[in-house]
């Protein structure tokens, strides 16, 4: 039987509520959102907090909704509604793409992607979507709110820059008109973490050919930040020919850093960032010059 | 801590640490022990019951967190003494074997059912797929729903 070492349990009210929850019991507080990753490594005991603030009740902060030119998504948006919101599907099907192969529909209901950012884990899916769309990343203290970038949200495995009185509350995504985008995982197993995963945005010029913009996200293979900047670099203002979307996989494969696990050997898993990173590039061209949904 | 919450229409209030899991508090402290207990990982889905009508892995909530909510078990899926008609379609379709997944295959098919009560064989399929079933017996599994969605409206059989 697997059950987490002892802590105390409070329940937050409202965003205010945790943050003085935070402050008050200090850095051995955890916030806890659909607890999907959190409570499986508190059963392993990995994690081991001596508070944990559940913020279920926050459902303020439960929502996908455009913005101007903005797309913003609640951090308490379960993985469910990101799935199944008619917004995203619209703007950007890398999110449904990713969020098809995310564990499993019962897992889907519960966790959320404010708690798969926060937590950081390697292998998640959504830190490399929000860092392949270059998401802003709003972020909620006692005294101010910032925002940061999702490209620098990540300082490591497991480590982000939100600090101890602090709360993720919103992800921006700006909205870009006509871009195609897509995702691509490989697990070994159904619902698994992915092995590795890539996902992509493209957005090209009215000639249906020059990649105006380009955004590239990496998952489980250890790419800083989650994102292949070089591989984007080797497509901007370059047409998307099948050779120059295969140079910037082959780009997107150098960046990584694959550790060999019970998912494969590093090798394997620097050959599949490449080939996922092309098949991602590749439909989201597609998509963008409307030949597939 | 005292935690509170309505399971199966009757409001419970216990005692708990709050580290105790959902399905061991139904199972342990309420005695309810259709919901099952199996990977602990929430990887196997036979843990699944629904929270304010939402399936979801009673492994991976804590008892506290289901406070205030609403809780539905497999116990409480008969109502006045009459199957639910996916207890019924699980009968006469055969849709279980060893029977370990089952109260999971249930919860899930009437949460699917409350959402979209004409589910094709895929739309089954894809919503049962937290659920894993050792005796491999999908086929029947989504026969019985389907069976569940084509008498709806029917009087069930009393249980």
């Amino acid at each position: 039987m697997q059950t987490p070492a002892p802590f105390e349990y409070e329940r937050a009210t409202s965003v205010g509520h945790a943050l003085a929850l935070l402050e008050r019991f200090g850095p051995e507080a955890r916030l806890v959102a659909g607890g999907h990753s959190l409570l499986p490594m508190m059963k392993l005991r990995l994690a081991d907090p001596e508070y944990l603030i559940d913020i279920n009740d926050l459902t303020d902060l439960d929502y996908v909704r455009l913005a101007g030119d903005t797309i913003a998504i609640g951090a308490m948006t379960r993985h469910a509604t990101l799935l199944a919101s008619p917004v995203l599907a619209e703007h950007y099907p890398i999110f449904a793409d990713a969020e098809r192969v995310i564990a499993d529909p019962v897992v889907r209901n519960r966790g959320t992607i404010g708690g798969s950012l926060c937590q950081g884990d390697p292998s998640e899916d959504l830190p490399a979507v929000a860092s392949a769309l270059s998401a802003t990343l709003v972020i909620q203290g006692i005294d101010e709110t910032r925002t940061v970038s999702a490209r620098a949200f990540h300082t490591g495995p497991y480590e982000t820059v939100v600090g101890p009185a602090e709360i993720l509350t919103e992800v921006r995504i700006p909205i870009r008109p006509g871009a195609g985008s897509a995702y691509e995982k490989v697990e070994r197993r159904a619902g698994d973490w992915g092995a590795t995963a890539g996902g992509c945005f493209v957005v090209l010029a009215a000639d249906g050919e020059t990649v105006v913009d380009v955004g590239i996200g990496l998952t489980a293979v250890g790419a800083p930040h989650f994102c292949a900047e070089a591989a984007e670099a080797v497509l901007r203002g370059r047409p998307a020919t099948a050779e120059n979307l295969a140079a910037a996989a082959a780009a997107a494969a150098e960046v990584t850093n694959p550790q060999t696990d019970q998912r494969g050997p590093a090798e394997y898993k620097r050959h599949l960032a490449g080939e996922l990173t092309r098949r991602a590039l590749r439909r989201a061209v597609a998509r963008a010059r409307g030949q597939e949904a | 801590m005292q935690v509170t919450m309505t399971v199966n229409g009757d409001e419970v209030t216990r005692e708990v640490e709050p580290r105790l899991l959902l399905v061991h508090f139904l199972r342990d402290h309420l005695g309810l022990t259709g919901t099952h207990w199996g990977c602990d990982t929430s990887n196997c889905g036979v843990c699944v019951v629904a929270m304010d009508g939402v399936p979801v892995k009673s492994c991976t909530v804590l008892a506290a967190m289901a406070a205030g909510r609403e809780i539905r078990t497999v116990e409480g899926m008969e109502q006045d003494g009459r199957l639910d008609p996916v207890q019924e379609g699980f009968m006469r379709e055969h849709g279980l074997q060893c029977g370990f997944c089952t109260p999971a295959m249930m919860i899930t098919a009437r949460a699917l059912l409350d959402v979209n009560p004409d589910p094709t064989a895929q739309e089954i399929r894809q919503a049962i797929c937290g659920t894993v079933c050792r005796c491999t017996g999908y086929e029947n599994i989504v026969r019985a729903i389907r069976w569940a969605a084509e008498h709806s409206d029917q009087a069930a059989v009393p249980a």
